[in-house]
């Protein structure tokens, strides 16, 4: 019975997400070329909103997976805390400037919906400011895994770091509720909700979620492989150093 | 324990620079405000609760980089963590003398900077027990992000993007409690919740810090 702690192992992880990673790639590819095609050009005009309305396929994806990276990241880092495995440290500050960029296209693009639908590019809304928030939280993340040289130390420091800050990211959220009433609509999409929105532009949305999923998935294999790498480069050369 | 507060507290008196330093940043921030948003005192008096919030929180997060920083340098920071006294302790006793050398001065000058940008009279009370509550809060707060910095060189600037973004819910229930009371509104709700920010941050801070040291001085 093999377990997932196997992948713990970075010989295991390079060989498997090796294999993996040309078919991840190009699913992510099908879908968002498909799914975005299909919603930008083959789905009908909002009866208010108009063409404005296709945003939706860039932004809801991009927004939610910018909470979910944060997310994987949390886990990620956990267990590196618990159980000590590089691969998953190193999975985490792979997936870092993903999220970050994820983040920065849900601000963008709701910025570009925002001006015909509101009338302004920015509103201090509570939804649009703690992603602001939240993308700042990826900056000091990212910074500070710069910052540090030893790679254990900056592993756990960012570890610490990961962990205070979805603390506060959630107390945000809760402050800034309280702080201002929104103007950005409910959550279009919910588990519980009977039909989220209309069929014809379900469907192409699904598969833009599901393209930026896969996305992620390909960029953070492919980030962390690429760590994997620098780091046994690292240790090559040092190993030639004292020989 | 004390006898740490008290030794941080004499270094900062004697060494200059730590103790006044912040309060002269705040009445600094809070000078140059009407330059930039114009001597109306019907603006001026609608913006004081959040200048002085802000101002606060700057002059707080500017003296943060010394609360390890010169006992890093010159070692006593690793002599503390062999002594007896646990890491938390020593985070926590560094947060409340923190506190005591930059938050209290702001909270008592909080009032007279007050009168300078025209706060309405019944705001003056909630601003100083807004800033009484929640000082403590950014110095628990601090106290964290100047041990994860600890080790960097020029460690100052990342210290303010990791903790900035962490003063925001503090920011808001700060500058609310004084808002609300001075537009004759309840202030008692964004106080409490402000006080529980901080009693919480308070209680957890000095784990996290302690942990971040304990990396840091591996």
């Amino acid at each position: 019975m093999s377990s997932l702690w196997e992948y713990a192992n970075p010989r295991k992880f390079m060989a498997t997400s090796g294999a993996l990673l040309p078919w991840v790639s190009g699913l992510a590819v099908l879908c968002l070329v498909g799914g975005l095609f299909w919603g930008f050009f083959l789905t009908p005009d909002d009866f208010r909103q108009g063409s404005t309305v296709k945003i939706i396929y860039l932004h809801v994806p991009a927004a939610i997976m910018a909470i979910n990276v944060w997310l994987m990241m949390l886990v990620a880092s956990l267990i590196w805390l618990i159980r000590r495995h590089h691969v998953s440290a190193l999975a985490a500050k792979a997936a870092a400037p993903v999220g970050a960029v994820f983040t920065a296209i849900a601000l963008f693009t709701g910025a570009v919906w925002g001006q015909p639908m509101w009338g302004t590019w920015w509103e201090w809304d509570p939804r649009l400011t703690s992603f602001l928030i939240l993308f700042l939280f990826y900056l000091g993340y990212i910074a500070m895994w710069e910052a540090v040289e030893n790679p254990d130390a900056a592993a756990d420091l960012t570890t610490v770091l990961c962990l205070v800050g979805s603390v506060f990211a959630v107390i945000s959220r809760y402050a800034l509720l309280f702080w201002n009433q929104g103007l950005h609509q409910g959550a279009s999409l919910s588990m519980d909700a009977e039909q989220n929105v209309a069929d014809v532009f379900w469907y192409p949305l699904v598969t833009c979620i599901a393209g930026f999923f896969l996305l992620f998935l390909a960029l953070v294999l492919y980030r962390t492989r690429t760590e994997i790498r620098a780091r046994r480069l690292r240790a090559l050369l040092a190993q030639e150093r004292t020989a | 324990m004390i006898a740490l507060i008290l030794r941080d507290l004499r270094l900062a008196f004697r060494a200059g620079g730590g103790f006044g330093l912040a309060l002269a940043f705040f009445l600094i921030v809070v000078v140059l405000v009407p330059f930039g948003v114009g001597p109306e005192t019907g603006r001026l008096s609608g913006i004081a609760p959040g200048i002085l919030w802000l101002g606060a929180l700057l002059a707080c997060l500017l003296s943060l980089d010394r609360v390890f920083q010169l006992d890093w340098e010159d070692g006593s920071l690793e002599l503390l963590a062999t002594s007896a006294l646990p890491l938390e302790t020593l985070a926590f006793a560094k947060a409340i003398a923190h506190w005591l050398t930059t938050g209290l001065p702001l909270v008592v000058a909080a009032p007279l900077l007050g009168v300078m940008l025209n706060l309405p009279g019944p705001a003056y009370p909630w601003l100083a027990a807004s800033l009484a509550v929640g000082t403590p809060g950014l110095s628990a707060i601090g106290t964290f992000g100047a041990a994860l910095t600890v080790g960097i060189k020029r460690g100052g600037l990342l210290l303010s993007l990791l903790v900035l973004p962490l003063y925001v819910p503090s920011l808001i229930f700060g500058a609310m409690t004084a808002t609300r009371a001075a537009e004759a509104l309840d202030p008692l709700p964004p106080l409490a919740l402000l006080a529980g920010l901080s009693l919480a941050a308070a209680a957890a801070m000095p784990f996290a810090a302690a942990g971040a040291l304990r990396v840091n001085l591996r």
